[in-house]
């Protein structure tokens, strides 16, 4: 096989990468944000895996010591990729755990797990925050006090 | 390791500094405060004064490339905080460090007077800009030059701003801002250009340092003039129009202020840096080979008519007073431009002379305001009669201003007016002469009415509380009317008649500024 | 082995192992003041060894030093390299780090229910092991994974202000989304750079690459490149990729932004310092590709534009926070210049600014601590009421200015000094001075109303914060002044890793 259909697992790699994309992007939804997040890892594990197949070979384990027959000597495919991704696995898992640790405390305190309506909780917190801590600008304070008899 | 054997000129610098340490200390004891405040300032002048002799003396330019500067800290690889003293430096620093003393005498008299708040933090920052000035004065390089400029507007910053009204912090903010604009985005621009340019050296030496960044090539004149509008423009404490508009904005402070630090030590520090940079960093000779200065004349000569121009139509007195000294500070620098020996004698004297006339103005302007609460032309009607001293020294520093014997502003006109006929600048004659009529122009009026027009008729209308406008309460405190008032609180009287007398003196005997001067003609190749 | 247990020859990863392990212990330190005390101690030994390893850097004859993990040769194991620079990066990341948790022990107290300190200074002491750990490593795919350790923590940390305020939670699960999407990128980067070198050992990619034919058009290349230019984009918070940071600051418990401000970013633009010059090299990144023009272009606008955001915010750590992203774009545009004294700037900044703005966030969390707020109407008048404490903000924003005698002038210096070198660089030196002058502008808005307006309310009542809080600001206060006044070592380490990053790998 070759051409574009011949590396279809690299193909397969972006359309999963990009759905998970999108749905970080687009799901106002937090938990399927979360999702979206593996999905998008998860294509990029399957481009590791497959950066790792080398035609015609085979699992990368040293077989005269399992049943002490003849060595085989032909292609194996490159066991490190999958070393790498066996750790990226274990962080992605970890990212997915914070995530919904913070979804649960979020769930809690805003009653809610959807972004749009968080936001706009977030942004009249954030409003009356401003106008609490401003100053009327340091000049103008104290104008009015002056008024009239500021010109002689 | 710790050297004993501490030059002047280090001393200098740390006088104040010690002297800010103290005051800050006996804030709570306001006559230990006051005391030590002067008893800094005479150390002060004492140092200082020991160290003309040395620049004086014949063989100076000699010792003065050969001797190394004073090296304080190695700030970046190679580039050091270095002091370094020469004539220019040397003036400036008398000039400052002996009106210091006054304007101490003064500002008790004013700051109790008129019942000031903060006034330990204003005796600090007070000494804190007097080191900034002393490490102006003595810088050796490029660098040390601007640590110290603008050490000296953070310093001058609260003074400004000291009382914290709407229009204090109003006007410290225009203060600040211009200040820190130009230097930020000219001056230090320009500092990094010449360091690049000129492979590291930013020593000053007679002459200048882009010689030989000139001769191989790497220099052009283009640039060279970029580099010197950069300098031009980013020192904005010599109030070069359109960069003025600080310094009546900073005429909100406290008389004090107004009078040591923005008629003398801040606006000289301006001048003096322009000064320093033609004389020391560009060098007349390149300017004058290149050309590239020109312009600055008719800059100034265009700053010093459009000032006076505006001070004719000032009320304000103090506003007055400030819009004469942009235009004053402009004469220095239409002297420097014009890039002769004798004329940059001539900018060094002015840089004195001027001192004296104007911070008897100011003096004189605080007394009216600590005694009568008036800080309007329109109000001073026959206030000659009950502040004869105050307005006799008035006038005297308005005669300097002019330029008439026997003031101090004759003698640094008369060398300009030498300059202008040595050099052939039939423009710089016009301006002189056009700007000696608007200086009659605009502060004669004010002696007349202060001595020949009969005061008006005293009204009990609520004029008062608008005369003290956002000054608050202050008339309340004093016992009597303004309106039956007599001269202001002793220490401020006699200070602005020391000043006035200086003045007059500096007339007969200038000796030690024209030597100064001289000297640093001398050094010029 | 004998040398297994002697500390010198395993400097470099006892930086890495000992918070490490020492992290894990705090949880078993008990309630009171048993993890605060283990986090101090373990993050002082940490100091004291990337001084020693700083010595040891400077005295080695090939100005760096090699140390393979578990003794598997560099081709296999991971290998730690440590130069000036990274040695550097070290010192900055772990001093600070020390002083901070110094300073974190009154703060904490006040901001993180009691039952949760061990946690709290567990997932901290991490967060400095994994900024440490992506520091001191020569392997592209360690830097992703101590990159993860560090996130995660830092993603923690910032959720922990959730009993100030809950914003915290959702700014910290933004910076989650957005930061494991950034650290993605780089991971598919790395990728793409091991199927084309097949090694993942910084030095040996720089060597492979180097070594092939036409890599302008060699596509795979490419892809990495664009793929570790946007992910660490995003980690750095380089403009416009910089809308996690502001809220994340903001909300994070007065200590953890301290934290974060000095260190977390600064690691990032480590990264970039990392794949753009070592493995990539100064004639891919900056030549053969625009990145010198995409990275000034977004530093340049990012300055100005977080500039005159950071004026128009009231709340003080929010002002530091925007403060922060433009000062960041000082450090890009340095080295986006791609010439010694540009990049040397940028080096000398990300440690002068992290002393800078660790001082300034301490101070505006010791106000925290006694108002319960710091925003510009509560420090009316504070000025005489905390003296210290406000002197040390006005310090650290004198900094920010570049004012002259502080660390903020010397990366100025050296920053427009720089681009003036630089052909037809010299807007960036424009943007440098007149970024200061919007530092000038927010820091004066805190000057105004710290000292010249009386206090109203309780503002009016309080003291000066404890001691345990002034004094480790005013060591970066300090800091930040000495080396303003006597930069010749900052200056000469930051010359030195420049020299070393623009000449290339060896």
């Amino acid at each position: 096989m070759t051409g574009a259909l011949g590396i279809y697992n690299y193909w397969i790699y972006v359309v999963l990468m990009m759905i998970g994309l999108y749905g970080v992007i687009a799901k106002p939804n937090l938990i399927k944000q979360a999702i979206a997040l593996g999905l998008f890892q998860t294509g990029i594990f399957l481009y590791y895996i497959s950066m790792a197949v080398i035609d015609g070979g085979t699992a990368p384990v040293w077989t005269t010591i399992l049943d002490g027959a003849q060595k085989y000597e032909g292609p194996y495919d490159n066991p490190l990729p999958h070393v790498l991704i066996l750790t990226a696995i274990v962080v992605s898992v970890s990212v997915l755990a914070v995530a919904l640790a913070l979804i649960i405390n979020i769930k809690r305190t805003y009653g809610t797990i959807e972004y749009d309506e968080i936001e706009a909780m977030d942004q009249a917190d954030k409003r009356a925050d401003y106008q609490r801590g401003q100053v009327t600008d340091a000049a103008d304070d104290v104008e009015h006090k002056l008024e009239g008899h500021h010109h002689a | 390791m710790i050297h004993f054997d501490v030059s002047p000129q280090l001393l200098a610098l740390y006088i104040p500094l010690l002297g800010a340490l103290l005051i800050s200390l006996a804030g709570r004891w306001p006559n230990l405060r006051e005391l030590v405040t002067l008893l800094t300032a005479g150390v002060l002048l004492y140092v200082v004064a020991g160290m003309a002799p040395a620049v004086l003396a014949d063989g100076f330019w000699a010792s003065f490339a050969k001797a190394p500067g004073l090296k304080l800290a190695e700030v970046l690889p190679g580039v050091w905080l270095e002091l370094k003293v020469e004539p220019l430096g040397m003036l400036f620093a008398l000039i400052a460090s002996s009106l210091w003393i006054l304007n101490s005498i003064y500002s008790i008299g004013y700051m109790r007077g008129n019942h000031e708040k903060n006034q330990t933090r204003f005796y600090v920052c007070f000494a804190l800009a007097i080191a900034s000035v002393m490490g102006l004065a003595f810088a050796g390089n490029l660098f040390t030059l601007f640590v110290f400029y603008e050490a000296l507007t953070l310093t001058t910053y609260p003074l400004v701003a000291h009382k914290g009204s709407a229009e204090a912090i109003r006007s410290a903010r225009t203060y600040l801002g211009i200040l820190v604009v130009t230097s930020v985005c000219f001056l230090l621009a320009g500092i990094i250009g010449t360091y690049v340019f000129t492979g590291g050296d930013m020593t000053f030496r007679p002459g200048g340092v882009f010689r030989r960044a000139l001769a191989d090539g790497s220099l052009t004149a283009p640039t060279l003039g970029i580099l010197f509008v950069l300098y031009m423009y980013g020192i904005g404490k010599a109030a070069l129009m359109p960069v003025h508009r600080w310094l009546p904005a900073a005429m909100v402070a406290p008389t004090p202020v107004s009078a040591l630090l923005h008629a003398v030590a801040v606006v000289k520090a301006g001048v003096f840096t322009v000064l320093k940079v033609i004389v020391y960093v560009f060098g007349p000779a390149v300017l004058v080979r290149y050309g590239v200065g020109d312009w600055l004349i008719y800059v100034a000569g265009a700053t010093i008519l459009i000032a006076s121009c505006i001070a004719l139509f000032q009320d304000n007195l103090k506003r007055r007073l400030a819009y004469s000294t942009v235009s004053q500070l402009s004469y220095v620098i239409i002297a420097a431009a014009l890039l002769s020996p004798l004329s940059i004698t001539a900018a060094a004297l002015h840089i004195a002379a001027h001192a004296f006339g104007k911070i008897t103005l100011f003096f004189a302007a605080g007394s009216i305001y600590t005694a009568a609460h008036k800080t309007e032309i329109s109000q001073l009607d026959g206030i000659g009669r009950r502040m004869p001293i105050t307005m006799a020294a008035f006038t005297i520093g308005s005669l300097s201003m002019i330029g008439l014997p026997p003031t101090a502003g004759f003698v640094s006109k008369w060398y300009l007016l030498q300059a202008t006929w040595e050099t052939d600048a039939p423009f710089v004659l016009v301006v002189v002469i056009l700007s000696t009529l608007l200086n009659a122009a605009y502060f004669l009026p004010i002696v007349y009415r202060a001595f020949f027009v009969a005061e008006a008729k005293p009204h009990h209308e609520p004029h008062q509380s608008s005369a003290d406008g956002n000054f608050g309460d202050h008339g309340d405190h004093h016992g009597h009317d303004a309106h039956d008032h007599g001269e202001a609180p002793w220490p401020v009287v006699v200070a602005l008649s020391c000043t006035a007398l200086a003045t007059i003196v500096f007339f007969f005997y200038s000796d030690l500024a024209i030597g100064l001067a001289n000297q640093l003609r001398s050094g010029l190749p | 082995m004998l040398d297994a247990f002697e500390i010198v020859p395993n400097l470099p990863v006892l930086v890495v192992t000992t918070p490490l392990i020492g992290g894990i212990l705090t949880i078993a330190m008990g309630r009171g003041k048993g993890p605060w005390a283990w986090a101090t101690l373990i993050t002082g030994v940490v100091f004291y060894f990337t001084v020693l390893l700083m010595q040891q850097v400077l005295a080695a004859k090939t100005g760096f030093i090699s140390y393979e993990l578990g003794n598997w040769p560099r081709q296999w194991g991971i290998e730690y390299r440590v130069d000036a620079l990274n040695a550097f990066i070290l010192l900055t990341v772990a001093g600070v780090g020390f002083v901070t948790t110094l300073y974190a022990q009154k703060s904490v107290e006040k901001e993180i229910p009691q039952d949760r300190h061990n946690f709290f200074y567990a997932v901290w002491v991490l967060a400095i092991c994994g900024l440490l750990g992506i520091t001191v490593t020569g392997d592209a795919f360690n830097v992703y994974v101590l990159l993860e350790i560090s996130s995660l923590t830092v993603y923690a940390l910032i959720a922990m202000g959730k009993d100030m305020n809950r914003q915290a939670l959702t700014a910290s699960l933004r910076y989650l989304i957005l930061g494991s999407v950034g650290a993605s990128f780089i991971l598919l980067g790395i990728g793409y750079l091991m199927m084309v070198t097949g090694t993942l050992n910084m030095e040996d990619m720089h060597d492979r690459l180097a070594a092939l034919p036409d890599i302008v058009h060699h596509r795979t290349v490419l892809v990495a490149f664009a793929f570790l230019l946007c992910g660490l984009g995003l980690k750095m918070a380089l403009f416009p990729l910089h809308m996690w940071l502001p809220k994340a600051y903001t909300y994070a418990p007065s200590a953890v932004s301290a934290l974060l401000s000095a260190t977390a970013t600064k690691v990032g633009i480590y990264m970039a310092f990392r794949f753009l010059f070592t493995i990539f090299g100064v004639g891919f990144s900056f030549v053969a590709m625009p990145a010198n023009l995409v990275l000034s272009v977004a530093a340049c606008a990012g300055i100005l534009v977080t500039g005159v955001t950071a004026v128009r915010q009231t709340n003080l750590k929010r002002m530091l926070a925007y403060s922060s992203v433009g000062q960041l774009g000082y450090i890009v545009a340095g080295f986006s210049l791609a010439n010694v004294h540009g990049v040397a700037g940028s080096v000398v900044h990300i440690f002068n600014h992290a002393v800078m703005k660790g001082g300034m966030f301490m101070a505006a969390g010791a106000i925290m601590y006694r108002l319960g707020r710091c925003d510009l109407r509560s420090i009316r008048g504070l000025g005489k009421r905390m003296p210290l404490t406000m002197a040390a903000f006005v310090a650290g924003g004198l900094g920010l200015v570049g004012f002259p005698l502080t660390a903020g002038f010397i990366s100025k210096w050296y920053l427009v000094q720089g681009a003036l070198e630089a052909p037809h660089m010299w807007p960036v030196a424009a943007v440098v001075l007149v970024g200061s002058l919007l530092a000038v502008a927010y820091t004066w808005r805190v000057v105004e109303a710290a000292y010249f307006q009386e206090p109203e309310g309780e503002s009016a009542l309080v003291t000066e914060a404890p001691l345990s809080m002034v004094a480790p600001m005013w060591i970066l206060i300090g800091a930040s002044v000495y080396f303003g006044v006597s930069a010749t070592f900052t200056g000469e380490i930051s010359m030195r890793a420049a020299k070393s990053l623009l000449g290339g790998a060896p």
